[in-house]
C-alpha cells in the first residue's frame, strides 16, 4: 500500500445522518450509492422508520456541465487526431505537429473559458455565478499547466528562446493590462491619468518595452523637464538587446551585448541620471534585475511566476532549462517571503520547472476534479515518449490507468459514452476488456440506439457482446409480438436456439391463423437459413407454399415429401405436412407416383406408430391411411370416387386451405 | 471547396431540417430545426445561420449559426419534419408525435397538437400496451404519415385528435441502392459506400445530379454525377481532396427507356461515373442528420457538433 498523497477529503450527504445509523453503499463507474441500514448487531428489530431513500452520489460533477461538455467533444476529436499522426514522422516535422495539437487543446479550453465567461455575465442567479466564476479560474489553472508544460517538455525550448516563451506565457495569463492600457490611452491626456506609472510599469514588467517607449513619450511631450531623463530611459529599452527569431547571432554574442547594455544601465544609476524622478528611477531598477525593486511591484506583478520571467528578463535572458528550477524556487520563496503556504497551482508550476513531469500529473490529479485535464496532457506527453519507464504495479502504464479512467467516467455520462469507446481503443492492454464490461451496460431504448451499440461491437470483433445484443433485442420484439424482428436479431446474432424458437412460434402462429407474417424476411433468408434445423424447414415449408401458388404442383410435392424423409420437419408437424398433401392429391392430374404415395404413407404409418395416438388438434389420423390407401389405387375414376365418398369425412381436419397464405 | 462553420452544441443531434422558404421567394434558407437525442433532457431547437447583413472580406457572412429557441422534448427525437412555416412535427423515442408551431413574433415553440401514443407494442409478454419509438413522420399538408418500432403506419389530420387510419427501407449493410419502380423490385445500381450504417440519404432538391449521404461512419459525401460533362466538372473538381470513381452495375439487363434515362440509372459503366467528395474536414463521430436547401447544407453529429455550409456549390 502507498502512503496517501493527501488527506481524504470528507463529503456530506444532506440528508443522510451517519452518527445516528450505519450506512451501506457500493460503487458504480462514475457514482456511488448510498443508503441508510436498520443492520443492527445486537439482533435487536428495532422498528424505527429508517431513510427511506437511496442517495446517488456522483464523483465528477464537470462531466454534467454543458458548456464543459463542448470540451469533452471537441477534445476528443483532437484526442483521435493524435493516436493517428503517422509514427514514421520523426524530428521537427513530428515535434512541430505536436506542438500544434497542444495548441489545439489550448484553444479549446480557452473558447470554453469564453464562454462560460458569458454565461456568468449573463447570469442573474448568484450561486450559479459563482460556480462559473470557480470554473473558469480552474480552466484558466489548466491553461497555464498546460501552456507551461508545453514550453518545457513538447516545444523543449532552449537557452534564449526558453525566455521569449515564458514571457509570452507570462503575457498571456497576466492580461489585465490591455484594458489597462485601452483605458489610459483612451483619456484625454493619458500622462496625468491615476493609472499611468501603473501601466509603464507593468509594461516594463512584462517585457513590453516598445509600447513602455511610447507610454515614455507621451509623458516627454506633456512634462517638458523629464525630456531629457525619458529619453535616456528610452534608448535604454531601444537598445536592450534581445533574441529574435530571425537573427543568426550566436548566445555568446547575445550575452556580450547583453553584459554591455546592462552596465550601461547601471552607469546611469550610478550617475544618479534618474534621481529626480522616482518613476523613472524604479523603472531602472528593474531593467537592472534589482531584486529588491521587483519585490516592490508584487502587486503588479501578482504572482510568483512572473516575478521570476521577469526577474530572469533582467538578470538571466539566456537561462538554460537545467537551471530553471533553481531560480523558481528562489522566486517562489522571495515572492511568497514565509507569509503563505504555496498552494497546489505553485506546487504544480513548481514540478514542471523542475522537469518532474510525473509530480505534476499526480498533483495535478489530485488538484483538479475530473479527469480531463491530466488524461489529455498525459496521453500528449506519452506521444513525446516522455513517459516510457514508468510502468505502474497494476497492470498498465500511467497513460492508460488515467486514459481509462477518464473513459469510464464518460461511460457513467447518460450521453457522452459514445466518446469514450475511442478512449479505450486506444488503450492497448486493458482497453478492450473495459469497453466489453461497460458496452454491455448501455441500455437499448431504440432500435437505432442498439444499431449504434452494435456498430461499435462488430467494428471490434466482440462477437459475445453483439450476441448479447442481439439476443437482447431478439427478446424484446418477440415480447412484443414482431416475430420478424425478433428472426432477425437472432439471425444476426447466429443465435441457432434462439432461431429455432422463433420459427416454432412462426409455425405455431401459421397453424393459428393459417398465414405467415413477414414474407417478405421469410422469403429472402438465403444461406441464413441454414442457421437452424427449425428455421431451414420454416423457409423451406414457406417455399413449399409459394410453389403451390405458382401452380408448381409437382415440385411442391416432392419438397413436402422430402420435409418429411429428410426429417427436418418437427414430428409435430407431420400431420400439418400430410394434410397439405392432400389437395395435391385432389388435383386432376397425378403429381405423387405411386412410389411417393407410398412414401407418405410410411410417413403417416411412421407418425401413427411412433405416438399409438392422434396427434391432438389433427385430423383422425386413422381416417387419413384410409384416404391415401385409396389414391394409391390404380385408376384416377377410383380417386374420383375416394373425393366423393371420402373427403367429407375430412371436414373435421382443421385445415387451412392452402391458397389463402398468399392473399398478401 | 466548401466552408462549414462547426458549433459544438452540448446535445448529440438526432435531425437537422431547414425551415422550408415561401414557395416562389427568392429568399435562401435561414433557419433550421434541430432534434437531439440520448440526452437526459432533449430538445427541439430553432437556429438562425445569422443573415445580419455583414459581409466579411471573403464576401461570406459572418458568424456561427444562433439558437432562436427550444423546447423540452420528451424522448429521443427519433424524426423531424417542417409541416409547413410555422409548423414542425417530432417524433418520440416514446411513440409520441408532437405537432410544434413556432410563434413569428416572439419566436417561441410551444405544443399545439400532440398524440401520446401514437405507435405501441402488444404482445404476449406486455398485456397492457407499452410504448413502441416512433421512427419516422413524413408531412404533406394536411396529412402526417408516421411509422414505428411496432410496425404500424399511423395517418394523421393536424387538426384531428385521433388518428385518421392505421395501416398495419435504407439498409444496415452501408450500401446505396438506387431505385426504379419503374422497373420491377431490384435495385438497377449498387454503390459501395460508407463503412457503416447510412443515416440519410438526399437529393439536392432542385438539383437531383447531386446527392448527399451521410453515416455512422461520421463522413458525409457529396455524390455527383453531373461531371461528365467536361466544363461541369471542373467546376466541381477543385474540392476533390478526397474524391474517388466509382463505375460499377449490376443490371446490365434492365432497360431504361431513353426518355426515362437518369444519370443516377445510367447502365453503361464507361458513363457510369460518380464523383464523390468528402465534405467534412476530419472524421467524427457518426453524422445522423443532414439536410440541403439551396446552396446551404446542414448536419448534425454524434460529437454534438452542427455544421452547416451556405456555398454549396461555390
Amino acid at each position: 500500500m502507498e502512503e496517501l498523497d493527501g488527506e481524504p477529503t470528507v463529503t456530506f450527504i444532506p440528508g443522510v445522518n451517519s452518527k445516528k445509523r450505519q450506512m451501506c453503499f457500493d460503487w458504480g463507474p462514475g457514482e456511488m450509492l448510498v443508503c441508510e441500514t436498520s443492520f443492527n448487531q445486537k439482533g435487536k428489530s428495532e422498528t424505527v422508520p429508517g431513510c427511506p431513500f437511496i442517495h446517488i452520489v456522483r464523483k465528477d460533477l464537470d462531466v454534467y456541465s454543458q458548456i464543459l461538455r463542448k470540451l469533452f467533444n471537441e477534445s476528443h476529436g483532437i484526442f483521435v487526431g493524435l493516436q493517428r499522426i503517422e509514427e514514421e514522422l520523426t524530428g521537427k516535422s513530428r515535434k512541430a505537429q505536436l506542438v500544434r495539437v497542444s495548441k489545439n487543446y489550448r484553444s479549446v479550453i480557452r473558447a470554453c473559458m469564453e464562454e462560460m465567461h458569458e454565461a456568468a455575465v449573463a447570469i442573474k442567479d448568484p450561486t450559479s455565478g459563482y460556480q462559473f466564476c470557480s470554473q473558469i479560474s480552474i480552466l484558466s489553472a489548466m491553461e497555464l499547466i498546460w501552456n507551461l508544460c508545453e514550453i518545457l517538455f513538447i516545444e523543449v525550448a532552449p537557452a534564449g528562446p526558453l525566455l521569449l516563451h515564458l514571457l509570452d506565457w507570462v503575457r498571456l495569463h497576466v492580461c489585465e493590462v490591455d484594458s489597462l492600457s485601452a483605458d489610459v490611452l483612451g483619456s484625454e491626456n493619458p500622462s496625468k491619468h491615476e493609472s499611468f506609472w501603473k501601466l509603464v510599469t507593468i509594461l516594463v514588467l512584462q517585457g513590453r518595452l516598445d509600447e513602455a517607449r511610447q507610454m515614455l513619450s507621451k509623458e516627454a511631450d506633456a512634462n517638458p523637464t523629464s525630456v531629457g531623463m525619458c529619453r535616456i530611459l528610452g534608448d535604454l529599452m531601444r537598445t536592450m538587446p534581445i533574441l529574435s527569431p530571425g537573427n543568426t547571432q550566436t548566445l555568446t554574442e547575445l550575452e556580450l551585448k547583453w553584459q554591455h547594455w546592462h552596465e550601461e544601465c547601471e552607469r546611469h544609476l550610478q550617475d544618479g541620471t534618474f534621481a529626480s524622478s522616482p518613476h523613472l528611477e524604479s523603472l531602472c531598477k528593474i531593467m537592472l534585475g534589482d531584486e529588491a525593486a521587483l519585490l516592490e511591484q508584487k502587486e503588479h506583478l501578482s504572482n510568483w511566476y512572473h516575478f521570476l520571467v521577469t526577474r530572469l528578463l533582467y538578470s538571466h535572458p539566456t537561462v538554460k532549462p537545467i537551471d530553471l528550477h533553481f531560480y523558481a524556487q528562489s522566486s517562489l520563496d522571495l515572492f511568497l517571503g514565509g507569509e503563505s503556504n504555496p498552494e497546489s497551482l505553485d506546487n504544480i508550476l513548481m514540478a514542471a520547472f523542475e522537469f518532474d513531469i510525473h509530480q505534476v500529473i499526480k498533483e495535478c490529479s489530485i488538484a483538479l476534479s475530473n479527469w480531463w485535464f491530466v488524461a489529455h496532457l498525459t496521453d500528449l506527453l506519452d506521444h513525446c515518449n516522455l513517459l516510457q519507464s514508468h510502468n505502474l504495479y497494476f497492470g498498465s502504464n500511467m497513460r492508460e490507468f488515467i486514459l481509462l479512467e477518464y473513459a469510464s467516467g464518460l461511460f457513467a455520462h447518460h450521453s457522452l459514452w459514445q466518446l469514450g469507446v475511442d478512449y479505450f481503443d486506444y488503450c492497448p492492454e486493458l482497453g478492450r476488456v473495459s469497453l466489453e464490461l461497460h458496452i454491455e451496460r448501455i441500455p437499448l431504448s431504440t432500435e437505432q440506439k442498439a444499431l449504434k451499440v452494435l456498430r461499435i461491437c462488430e467494428q471490434r470483433q466482440m462477437t459475445e457482446q453483439v450476441r448479447s445484443i442481439c439476443k437482447i433485442l431478439a427478446m424484446k420484439a418477440v415480447r412484443n409480438n414482431r416475430l420478424g424482428s425478433a428472426l432477425s436479431w437472432s439471425i444476426r446474432a447466429k443465435d441457432a436456439a434462439f432461431a429455432t424458437l422463433v420459427s416454432d412460434r412462426f409455425l405455431r402462429d401459421y397453424c393459428e391463423r393459417g398465414c405467415f407474417s413477414d414474407l417478405d424476411l421469410i422469403d429472402n433468408l438465403g444461406p441464413a437459413m441454414m442457421l437452424s434445423d427449425r428455421l431451414t424447414f420454416l423457409g423451406k415449408y414457406r417455399e413449399f407454399h409459394r410453389l403451390y401458388g405458382e401452380k408448381r404442383f409437382v415440385d411442391a410435392a416432392s419438397l413436402l415429401l422430402s420435409l418429411m424423409t429428410s426429417q427436418i420437419a418437427p414430428r409435430s408437424f407431420w400431420m400439418t405436412l400430410l394434410t397439405d398433401a392432400l389437395p395435391l392429391l385432389e388435383q386432376k392430374q397425378v403429381i405423387f407416383s405411386a412410389e411417393k404415395t407410398y412414401e407418405l404413407m410410411r410417413c403417416l404409418e411412421d407418425l401413427t406408430s411412433g405416438s399409438g395416438r392422434p396427434v391432438h388438434g389433427e385430423p383422425d389420423a386413422l381416417q387419413l391411411q384410409v384416404i391415401l390407401a385409396f389414391w394409391v389405387g390404380p385408376t384416377v375414376e377410383l380417386r374420383k370416387c375416394a373425393l366423393h365418398l371420402r373427403l367429407p369425412t375430412t371436414s373435421p381436419c382443421k385445415r387451412w386451405p392452402l391458397t389463402n397464405s398468399y392473399a398478401s | 471547396m466548401e466552408e462549414f462553420c462547426a458549433k459544438f452544441v452540448s446535445q448529440k443531434i438526432s435531425k437537422t431540417r431547414w425551415r422550408p422558404v415561401p414557395p416562389g421567394s427568392l429568399q435562401t434558407a435561414d433557419i433550421f430545426a434541430t432534434g437531439s437525442w440520448d440526452n437526459e433532457e432533449n430538445y427541439v431547437s430553432l437556429w438562425s445561420i445569422g443573415d445580419f447583413g455583414n459581409l466579411d472580406s471573403d464576401g461570406g457572412f459572418e458568424g456561427d449559426h444562433q439558437l432562436l429557441c427550444g423546447t423540452r422534448h420528451h424522448g429521443d427525437v427519433m424524426d423531424l419534419q417542417f409541416f409547413d412555416q410555422e409548423r414542425i412535427v417530432a417524433a418520440s423515442s416514446t411513440g409520441c408525435v408532437t405537432v410544434f408551431l413556432l410563434r413569428p413574433n416572439n419566436q417561441t415553440l410551444s405544443v399545439s397538437q400532440q398524440w401520446t401514443t401514437a405507435h405501441y407494442h402488444t404482445g404476449p409478454g406486455s398485456p397492457y400496451c407499452s410504448s413502441a419509438p416512433c421512427t419516422g413522420v413524413v408531412c404533406s399538408n394536411p396529412d402526417i404519415v408516421t411509422v414505428g418500432e411496432d410496425g404500424r403506419i399511423n395517418l394523421f389530420r393536424v387538426d384531428h385528435k385521433e388518428a385518421v387510419r392505421t395501416i398495419a427501407t435504407g439498409g444496415q449493410d452501408g450500401m446505396l441502392s438506387i431505385w426504379d419502380v419503374r422497373q420491377g423490385t431490384m435495385p438497377v445500381s449498387l454503390l459501395k459506400a460508407h463503412e457503416a450504417e447510412m443515416w440519410e440519404v438526399h437529393f439536392h432538391p432542385s438539383n437531383p445530379d447531386h446527392l448527399f449521404t451521410c453515416s455512422e461512419d461520421g463522413s458525409l459525401w457529396h455524390w455527383d454525377v453531373s461531371t461528365d460533362v467536361p466544363e461541369k466538372s471542373s467546376l466541381f473538381y477543385q474540392g476533390g481532396r478526397n474524391s474517388t470513381f466509382l463505375s460499377h452495375s449490376i443490371s446490365n439487363q434492365a432497360i431504361v427507356h431513353q426518355s426515362l434515362k437518369s444519370s443516377w440509372l445510367s447502365t453503361d459503366p464507361a458513363k457510369d461515373r460518380i464523383e464523390i467528395t468528402s465534405l467534412l474536414p476530419h472524421r467524427t463521430l457518426s453524422v445522423n442528420s443532414l439536410d440541403v436547401l439551396g446552396p446551404c447544407l446542414v448536419c448534425g453529429t454524434d460529437a454534438e457538433a452542427i455544421y452547416v455550409t451556405r456555398q454549396l456549390f461555390s
